[in-house]
């Protein structure tokens, strides 16, 4: 599904800040899979994650999903698999909008925003019957602007708007760092659905190893640019939360 | 007396469309567009030479908002491809207007008396003034049925969250660029329509008659800010409506102003002033509540 081949990425490249975030790193990921990255801060993680989305080009290597050569493709065309949820949770919707459109838009990621009025009765009902889902009360909050609820309702509703549309890969930094504890669970349950019972690829930075040890199947983490450690699911399933606290130490 | 008061009206729905595009700019996408003041008399002037050439005013129309349209496609074109800041590509595409409009109209004033007129294309009413306020009236209705619509269309949501959250739109498949480019022609094209139709009311095409005007607009965009804010509206054709409002509150008080006897030479230091105290006005609320 995704397959990286010997991608670096130099920033400030022939400056005196110059920086080496990623050193030829090479991985496929299987459709379906569940990756948690985990890695200290400025391991590349991040960047990782943006070379995939698009947001940033690597500096040498390609970018291939289902065996498409996407390298320069910019990240609004690779919206076309690809979801992202922001660490930030105001990074993932518009304030100013009303809940329900930010759902209409999150529904045309990878199709036209034509000039007709598509947030319709049948539209309305949908987004009403998915964000019941959630159990957060805010299915008859619709019409309010998203900038009026809290960070973690905001987040969990990122997450579901990144379904609204076809979706093969769900591409999620530090989703749960700016919640607490309850809406953080929210989040990541969900993503584990859309996995388990969508079939999305999810890819998942964190820097909490209670969450990397409890969602996800494979697990990687990464050190100065490179892969340190790839620990297949049933390995992971051995490892406890000191197992993976020692590989920081 | 009412008379210069229903004058004060038909002007005010004159500036109606430029208003409105400066509520795009500004409200929808959050870019200083200042390209206004040249855009303006570009409607005003390729209307003049139109007329001139004894076309309809119902034919001049959309040439002149065409013409409008690509000079806002020149300043978005020079603010997202060449990565220019914003207002600067709005005074770089103003100033280069001066002297091509200059050069459309061939001098720096033509008068259009005895050409026709657009508030005189139908007759609604005998009463003349009142059949130029109607028409006025339908134009203005008719773009803001449309401005409401586009907004509430799968674009115009795109476009509304472009402004709000450009990150956002471009991980949902939104070109940034592009839906700026859109917008700022769409603003373009119905701030020189406003440049046609006060060339209309008042007679005539001036070269100067652009300069300031911009602040106009965001006078009548502030106004309505306030009275959205105030009155907690969320609706987008009520906003649109709060615009045209604001639009006729700001030609009242100059029209008062003027009509207080203030020297007719004091009139852009008073509209600076008058947009100052809209903007002051909440902060220093804030501050006194504080103190």
């Amino acid at each position: 599904m995704i397959s990286l081949e010997n991608i670096s990425k130099i920033f400030h490249k022939g400056k005196e800040n110059e920086l080496s975030a990623l050193k030829n790193i090479s991985l496929k990921i299987d459709k379906g899979e569940f990756v948690t990255l985990v890695g200290a801060n400025g391991s590349g993680k991040t960047t990782l994650l943006n070379i995939i989305g698009g947001a940033e080009k690597p500096s040498s290597g390609s970018v291939r999903i289902n065996g498409e050569d996407i390298t320069r493709i910019p990240e609004h065309k690779r919206s076309k698999w690809i979801a992202r949820v922001f660490q930030n949770p105001n990074n993932g919707t518009a304030p100013d909008l009303t809940i329900l459109d930010n759902f209409r838009l999150a529904a045309l990621r990878t199709r036209r925003k034509s000039l007709k009025i598509g947030a319709d009765k049948v539209f309305k009902r949908e987004v009403i019957s998915r964000i019941a889902g959630l159990g957060m009360g805010l299915e008859n909050k619709i019409n309010q602007s998203m900038g009026n609820l809290s960070g973690g309702q905001r987040q969990a509703l990122t997450l579901l708007m990144s379904v609204m549309d076809n979706t093969d890969i769900l591409l999620l930094d530090e989703p749960t760092a700016a919640l607490d504890p309850k809406s953080a669970r929210v989040v990541l349950n969900l993503a584990d659905t859309f996995n388990k019972e969508m079939g999305i690829t999810v890819i998942l930075i964190t820097h909490s190893l209670k969450d990397a040890q409890q969602y996800g199947g494979r697990l990687i983490q990464l050190q100065e640019g490179k892969i340190a450690r790839d620990i297949n699911t049933e390995s992971k399933l051995q490892l406890s939360l000191a197992d993976i606290s020692e590989w920081f130490g | 007396m009412s008379q210069f008061y229903l004058a004060a009206l038909q002007l005010s729905l004159c500036l109606g469309p430029m208003a409105m595009g400066i509520y795009i700019t500004m409200k929808v996408f959050n870019i200083p567009d200042i390209t206004t003041d040249g855009s303006y008399t570009l409607g005003a002037a390729v209307a003049a030479t139109l007329l001139m050439h004894h076309w309809s005013p119902l034919a001049v129309l959309p040439v002149c908002m065409l013409a409008g349209a690509i000079a806002g496609i020149c300043t978005a074109l020079v603010h997202t491809k060449l990565k220019i800041d914003a207002l600067l590509a709005g005074i770089l595409v103003m100033t280069g207007l001066y002297s091509i409009n200059l050069i459309i109209l061939g001098r720096s004033n033509i008068p259009l008396i005895n050409l026709p007129v657009l508030f005189n294309a139908f007759t609604f009413f005998e009463n003349e003034l009142y059949n130029q306020l109607f028409i006025a009236v339908l134009i203005v209705g008719i773009l803001s049925f449309l401005l409401r619509y586009l907004l509430r269309t799968d674009f115009g949501i795109a476009m509304r969250a472009a402004g709000n959250n450009p990150m956002m739109t471009r991980s949902l498949g939104v070109n940034n660029d592009v839906i700026k480019i859109i917008g700022l022609a769409i603003a373009n094209a119905l701030t020189a329509l406003s440049g046609f139709l006060v060339s209309q009311y008042q007679g005539f095409t001036d070269i100067n008659m652009g300069i300031g005007i911009v602040i106009t607009g965001l006078g009548s965009v502030l106004i309505a800010d306030s009275l959205r804010a105030w009155m907690n509206i969320t609706n987008i054709g009520l906003q649109i409506a709060m615009v045209l409002v604001g639009s006729f509150l700001f030609q009242m008080v100059l029209a008062f102003t003027l009509a207080m006897g203030v020297d007719p030479n004091f009139l852009k230091l008073f509209t600076a002033l008058f947009v100052l105290l809209i903007v002051a006005l909440p902060r220093a609320g804030r501050i006194l509540k504080r103190a």
